[in-house]
């Protein structure tokens, strides 16, 4: 669970402070951006993400090399399916899901 | 040599690999420790054992969360899903790590309503969505975690939820650096320190143990690379004579680490005078419980917690694994009683876990090996 996803922020929320629409490979989710207040990134801004934060701002290279990382640590699917269980509050009872 | 070919700029990998043997005294045995659990997958993994030489040792520390928290801390956390008002939630990573009574998804079994969540802050959502039940999130993790954790408490002050708290089993990874510095039975020479952990809390607080140990760190990232340079600048410093920190992985550590995350820790965590690691024993100050101003949200205020202790199964031989003093596959449970599919210890349960990671790759590399 340290191996961070690397995410293209695509969106902010207008309705809550620093939450932001994030992309990783092609599943969209929100992700708090409030452990980088400090230098806010913004809509095509890169990030790594750790339990539902933005924890670094990366290059985009440096995010594919992520990515390609996770997937020769055989880790990609299991960051997937945490990337996809965001806002899901739990995978386990689809009928509480909330797909955000 | 396994996956070298498979790796970007496989070229670069065998240079860094001859320079690794150019610097290494063959009269000198290494014994350096990867502190983060996610080297040790990745170090497993790409077989990077097998790129080094026999005299370089890889010594696996406990920079694994899940790993270093004592099956009491387990047996506590599922002693408040009893209550019938309770909604316990934790990461996938701790539903199959045992306690003493059965672990997370075996309470659910038993018709607890016990959750998986991948951030804290669905837990908290959880809450809001449930305001007649209590959420309460197992909070695990190192410094890369616990911001997150103190980000999604002050959520819940600002926002006055009352049914969500906390139960904080962060612990801060400097103290377990001593621990095993202090340690009798054990000589490292060099650490290669680490990533994720680092961006938060920067590169000074290692600083002592460059300057008062004598024993060079250099923070790696975990491409096989990254590990690879970690090794040749640890090297370097070895034998020049130098201890130092120094910064590999400056594509995503800065020296300083992260402010807003130190000041978030700080407003919402306090150290705790002790906490009980697995096989580390009871270490100082080296785990976060919530300040009381945010006591409403501490589980172990507003809850009655057991508080038990209970010692790991007598054959189980974690705690020396966890020390770097045996290696997996000399444990007496490894591979028989304990497998990934029925783990005993949590090593064996997370990826990050050195037993995982070594059943995973290498056992199943030597199981294969030997001929029928
Ligand atoms: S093999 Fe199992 S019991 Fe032995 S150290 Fe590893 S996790 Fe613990």
């Amino acid at each position: 669970m340290c191996l961070a996803i690397p995410g293209l922020i695509v969106d902010l929320d207008v309705r809550l402070p620093r939450i932001a629409v994030v992309e990783v490979s092609g599943v969209r989710r929100r992700v708090d951006l409030g452990l980088l207040a400090d230098d806010m990134p913004g809509p095509g801004d890169w990030v790594l993400i750790h339990v539902g934060f933005a924890m670094s701002r990366i290059s985009a290279a440096e995010a594919d090399e992520q990515m390609r990382l996770l997937r020769m640590l055989g880790e990609d699917e299991s960051a997937m399916d945490e990337v996809r269980g965001y806002g899901s509050a739990q995978a386990d009872d689809p009928g509480e899901a909330q797909p955000r | 040599m396994r996956f070298v070919d498979e790796f970007r700029d496989a070229a670069t990998i065998r240079r860094t690999c001859e320079e690794i043997r150019r610097l290494a005294d063959p009269a000198r045995h290494y014994r350096l420790m990867e502190v983060c659990g996610g080297h040790t997958h990745a170090i497993y993994r790409f077989g990077l054992r097998d790129l080094l030489p026999p005299n370089i040792e890889l010594i696996h520390g406990p920079g694994c969360p899940v790993c270093v928290l004592p099956m009491g801390r387990i047996d506590d956390g599922l002693a408040l899903a009893d209550r019938p008002d309770v909604i316990f939630t934790a990461f996938g990573d701790m539903m199959r790590v045992p306690g003493a009574h059965g672990t997370p998804l075996e309470h659910k079994a038993r018709g607890k309503d016990v959750r998986i969540v991948y951030s804290p802050t669905d837990a908290l959502a959880l809450a809001q969505r449930h305001p007649d039940r209590h959420v309460l999130f197992f909070a695990i993790g190192f410094e890369t975690t616990a911001p997150s954790t103190a980000l999604v408490l002050q959520r819940a002050r600002a926002e006055g939820v009352g049914n969500f708290s906390v139960f904080s089993n962060h612990v801060t990874i400097i103290p377990a650096i001593r621990a095993i510095l202090d340690s009798p039975d054990m000589r490292i020479d060099a650490f290669i320190g680490p990533g994720h952990v680092s961006t938060v809390i920067g590169c000074r607080p290692y600083e002592w143990i460059a300057r008062d140990e004598g024993k060079p760190v250099v923070i790696s990232g975990f491409e096989p690379l990254d590990m690879l340079q970690s090794v040749v600048m640890l090297l370097h410093q070895l034998r020049e004579g130098r201890a130092e920190v120094e910064n590999q992985y400056k594509r995503v550590v800065p020296w300083d680490g992260n402010r807003a995350a130190l000041t978030a820790l700080a407003e919402v965590f306090e150290l705790r005078p002790f906490f009980e690691w697995r096989g580390l024993g009871f270490i100082s100050q080296s785990a976060l419980a919530v300040r009381a101003t945010y006591g409403a949200w501490d589980a172990e205020r507003r809850f009655e917690v057991p508080g038990v202790r209970v010692t790991d199964p007598r054959a189980a031989q974690c705690g020396e694994v966890l020390k770097g003093v045996l290696k997996p596959h000399q444990c007496r449970l490894f591979g028989k009683e304990c497998t990934p599919e029925r783990p005993v210890g949590a090593l064996m349960v997370s990826s990050e876990g050195s037993c995982a990671a070594y059943h995973s790759y290498e056992y199943r590399k030597t199981v294969a090996a030997t001929p029928a």
